[in-house]
């Protein structure tokens, strides 16, 4: 290296010491040393990284954990405690009746009495109610009837709002005019009172055949229902043809359309599949809605029919001994609070998770 | 030399812009403009946003309802009627790689999907097998077919793009500004994949791009457009070596070459102020405004495409 | 040795995401000189934008300088406090943007908005700075100031409103304008306008400007220095003349060869193959090896070093190496 004449001719071997490379490193690399540098990622689907992103969120986890513990306990609890929601309390066959408004894991004189001569009894976890009624199962029925009502009341708003709105956004134009006015006169509705008007029509109206669930549930709850599916799809079919008709700016609609694709494939292929997210998020959202719907109406008296209880009738009826067993208030209030709460958690994480808008 | 594949003839495209209450007006972006292409011939269509070169591809292949002249394919007229079975024949290349792309599927089912629409497979096997021809023609890897768009690279998901437009083996596709998009190391991949397809399948092509190094490099003749006309439409190197047209003219000498003494010895043309907008077209030639050359006639009338020889179409009063 | 204008030494940006952190810019240094025009070269990912957003400090919330200094003047911008920061963009340094629209604020009047520019960083009010916005106006080619002066930015055309934003960048007469992809917004015949203007107001106001564009042939046009980058380093720099005539990174040549350009019409194009590089996920070595026809053992392992070519030229290329070695052992 210390020849003079490549020093003069090749100011290289100034600035760098050649002698540090041997000869093998500047051998061609192969074409798979060269893919080796340049790995695709792994392959992610859309739901695959928006869970991840979601399971990140501790708001969220925190709101998926509280929900499913709420789930395991509604589903499990009857089945454990050996009384029945609408079961006045007795012991060994005779009515127990001085299990009236018991405090939480309390025992009635009867029971003790029992207890004492070497009999099981399981804990009353609520206490009792002025019925005589364990308190616990009745929270855990009415929890059900509530999650049951704002799950198949999103559900009815769900499919009549997506039918709505994308035949609205698809075909636009005239058609799409005259869909939103009848979804702005409806909009205008008052729903409280419609509920109210409603639920007095159907009950004349609607007979159901006795024991059927539906009939416990009674009229009120089916006009609920009935209501839901009138009035307040009206949200979700203007958020869906909002999201149409941005989706249908895009190029693959067009490229969907050049290789002759009929409307009906596009929306079921392309339109559809791509408004998931949204309608996932606001159906997460609607849920807790129609829960504290459910809740208010059983509050004031036209929600579900005794014995049947819900959140809202227990809040009700705990009402009027609020003074001496505040209680039989804080227990169904909490259980509202957590269920519309977690639920409103979950909402927001799926949105952060899943919005396109919010990516990147 | 070529039998005719696609004939245009006094194509013209209109939006009503709404002014008023029940006021319209017309928004001529695309006025009267006539070419024919070749079978396996390519033609490149420049123009600056806003001439209309996209929507004259577009209601080519009838994604819009043409407002008056004809397009035959094969000497056929395409109409609503049987616009169903022309799509077998021809299909789209899309701008935005990023957009064109159903970020819902597979890329087998992005291709899969004309394969579909039009029922040309069978049964799975031939489907799928079909899906990993094409992938293979355009030299994406099999092992990419069950990955999402999202997943590739914009020269790949251009890839993808012709893959689909290709599945229904088309005589005829419009390709519209496919690689504006792309980066400038990836744009010669997708340049001399199209040159290949049209070598191999013989494909025609009606190459639509801004710039004209690009489509001078890509197509035979050049049509170059403005403000919805056809200014002037000739083979690729005599646009190049001997524009007539003075907008060509301005536009060429406006094209950034890259070569440090070539590009800074040339004399540019640089036009004063900006397009008008296709709403207020000028009366008479619509470049009239922003040409050196403008007469009074200009002014007055419109000028026709003619032949100055040689299949050399210009429209223009002074040249 | 003479104080420089701009110095940046060994900078470092990174960007902290959802997937990880990505290192946009990797150890990037170069100099500017007053009244030079610079050109940064690359594609997208290649860390051009993100050099000159770290200069002004105007990167997004993840993005962060994580090493290096930029001396302006000799003095370190990254040790800047957010005022002098906020003086330094404007009245040192002032950038355009890609999009003229999404940098005009849609609600104020062009006037007013040239206005707050020129009243924010110089000692003009009033009658004193109304009149610098319309002489501002008439530099960049506007004519009929004082009607622009009322227009809002959406009456305005995409070419028009590239002259306001260079009115604003210039009004205070900044020492630095960095122009990020000025005209790949616009149309052909209004990108020559655009070009053909900064030209002329360079050099007329005698300022430095950073050039950074995709697009080599307005890189050839313009600058008189290049830096070619990729993968967030700096490939190879020169003269305008040595980078297109006397490529030494194979990156440059490949990208040369892969473009339209006049003298390979007839020809077809030699592409550069493979896929644009995934920041999140550099090679070890020479971020441009997977896609390189040249690339040796070495370039799979090692960073190349940048080394000079001669007085106006570096690239950081172990092709350059290997032929050195090769001329010393067929010397010797």
């Amino acid at each position: 290296m210390k020849q003079n004449s490549p020093l003069q001719k090749n100011p290289l071997s100034l600035q760098l010491d050649l002698s540090k490379y041997s000869a093998a490193s500047f051998e061609l690399a192969t074409d798979e040393e060269k893919r080796q540098q340049d790995v695709m990622g792994e392959s992610t689907t859309f739901f695959k990284d928006g869970m991840r992103k979601l399971l990140k969120n501790p708001l969220a986890v925190i709101a998926i954990v509280l929900i499913l513990l709420i789930l395991i306990t509604i589903i499990v609890a009857p089945y454990i405690v050996p009384y029945s929601y609408e079961e006045i309390l007795s012991v060994e066959g005779r009515r127990d009746k001085g299990a009236k408004n018991l405090a939480p894991f309390t025992y009635s004189k009867m029971e003790q009495q029992y207890i004492a001569k070497g009999g099981e009894r399981f804990p009353h976890i609520f206490g009792t109610d002025e019925q005589c009624r364990d308190y616990f199962i009745r929270v855990v029925y009415g929890t059900r009837i509530s999650l049951f009502i704002g799950f198949f009341a999103s559900l009815i708003v769900l499919v009549i709002g997506i039918l709505y709105g994308s035949i609205s956004g698809y075909l636009g134009g005239r058609v799409d005019l005259i869909m939103m006015r009848i979804v702005d006169i409806i909009y205008s509705l008052p729903d409280m009172l419609m509920i109210i008007l409603l639920s007095v029509v159907l009950n004349e109206v609607l007979v159901f055949p006795a024991g059927s669930f539906m009939a416990r549930l009674g009229t009120n709850m089916v006009s609920l229902f009935i209501v839901f599916g009138l009035l307040y799809w009206v949200g979700m079919a203007r958020l869906i043809r909002g999201q149409i008709l941005s989706i249908k700016q895009n190029e693959y609609i067009l490229a969907a359309q050049s290789i002759g694709a009929k409307p009906g494939r596009i929306i079921r292929k392309h339109i559809i599949p791509n408004c998931l997210s949204v309608i996932i998020i606001s159906t997460a959202l609607q849920i807790p809605s129609a829960i504290f719907t459910e809740s208010f109406l059983s509050f004031v008296g036209i929600g579900v029919r005794a014995p049947m209880p819900s959140l809202g009738s227990l809040a009700n009826s705990a009402r009027g001994g609020l003074q001496s067993y505040p209680y039989k208030l804080v227990f169904p209030a909490v259980m509202i609070c957590l269920i519309v709460l977690s639920l409103n958690l979950l909402g927001d994480g799926l949105r952060d998770a899943f919005d396109p808008k919010l990516k990147r | 030399m070529h039998d005719t594949l696609v004939e245009v003839n006094d194509l013209k495209q209109y939006f009503p812009i709404r002014t008023g209450i029940g006021k319209t007006i017309p928004l001529k972006a695309v006025d009267d403009i006539s070419f024919t292409i070749g079978r396996g011939e390519t033609l490149g269509l420049v123009g600056e946003s806003g001439c209309g070169k996209t929507t004259a591809g577009r209601s080519i292949l009838r994604l819009y309802e043409p407002t008056g002249g004809e397009v035959l394919f094969e000497g056929e007229p395409v109409t609503d009627r049987n616009i169903t079975a022309m799509r077998k024949k021809m299909q789209m290349v899309f701008q935005d790689p990023y957009s064109s792309l159903d970020p819902r599927m597979t890329v087998e089912d992005i291709i899969g999907e004309p394969l579909d629409v039009h029922k040309l497979c069978k049964n799975r096997k031939e489907r799928r097998e079909r899906i990993l021809e094409l992938m293979e023609t355009v030299g994406l890897n099999a092992e990419h077919a069950t990955r999402y768009a999202h997943e590739f690279s914009g020269g790949q998901r251009q890839r993808i793009g012709i893959a689909r437009a290709l599945a229904v083996k088309p005589d005829f596709i419009v390709c519209d500004e496919p690689v504006s998009a792309l980066d400038v190391s990836i744009q010669a991949q997708i340049i001399n994949m199209f040159e290949e397809l049209q070598e191999k399948l013989g494909v025609a092509y009606l190459f639509i791009a801004h710039d004209l190094l690009v489509v001078h490099h890509i197509s035979k003749r050049i049509a170059v457009m403005y403000l919805g006309k056809i200014v002037e439409l000739a083979d690729a190197d005599e646009i190049n070596d001997h524009p007539i047209h003075p907008y060509t003219e301005s536009l060429l000498s406006a094209v950034p070459i890259p070569d440090p003494d070539i590009t800074r010895a040339r004399q540019r043309i640089i036009l004063e102020g900006d397009v008008p907008s296709p709403l207020h077209r000028p009366t008479g030639c619509p470049f009239r405004t922003r040409c050196r050359y403008a007469t009074e006639q200009c002014a007055r009338e419109c000028p026709e495409l003619t032949d100055r020889g040689g299949g050399h179409q210009v429209a223009c009063w002074v040249k | 040795m003479a104080e420089r204008l701009l110095s940046v030494q060994d900078l470092h940006t990174s960007f902290f995401t959802d997937n990880g952190e990505v290192q946009a810019v990797n150890g990037i240094s170069f100099d500017l000189d007053p009244g030079e025009i610079l050109g940064i070269v690359g594609e997208s990912g290649s860390g051009k934008s993100v050099t000159a957003y770290s200069i002004m400090q105007i990167l997004a919330d993840t993005g962060k300088i994580t090493g290096g200094r930029i001396l302006f003047k000799g003095s370190d911008l990254t040790t800047w406090n957010d005022k002098q920061m906020q003086s330094f963009r404007g009245k040192n340094c002032s950038i355009i943007f890609q999009d003229p629209m999404t940098s005009l604020n849609p609600v104020f009047t062009i006037g007013n908005q040239l206005e707050e520019a020129v009243v924010l960083h110089t000692s003009r009010r009033g009658e004193a700075a109304k009149a610098r916005v319309k002489e501002f106006l008439e530099l960049v080619g506007i004519n009929e100031p004082e009607k622009r002066i009322k227009q809002y930015p959406f009456e305005l055309s995409g070419g028009m409103r590239q002259r306001v934003m260079i009115a604003m960048a210039l009004a205070c007469e900044p020492d630095i304008l960095i122009a990020d992809e000025p005209t790949t917004a616009l149309d052909v015949t209004i990108q020559a306008q655009i070009l053909e203007l900064i030209q002329s107001l360079q050099k007329k106001m005698g300022m430095a400007v950073i050039l950074v564009t995709h697009d080599l042939g307005v890189i050839a046009d313009m600058c008189d220095n290049i830096i070619v980058m990729y993968g967030g380093r700096i490939c190879e720099r020169g003269t305008a003349r040595e980078i297109f005539y006397n490529p030494k990174h194979e990156y440059t040549k490949g990208l040369l060869r892969s473009i339209p350009n006049v003298g390979n019409m007839k020809k077809k194009l030699v592409p550069i193959s493979g896929t644009p590089i995934n920041m999140l996920n550099l090679p070890k070595g020479c971020a441009f090896c997977p896609r390189c026809d040249a690339a040796m053992k070495i370039c799979l392992s090692e960073l190349p070093q940048e080394i000079t070519i001669n007085s106006d030229h570096k690239a950081a290329c172990w092709v350059n190496v290997k032929n050195a070695l090769e001329e010393v052992s067929a010397d010797a």
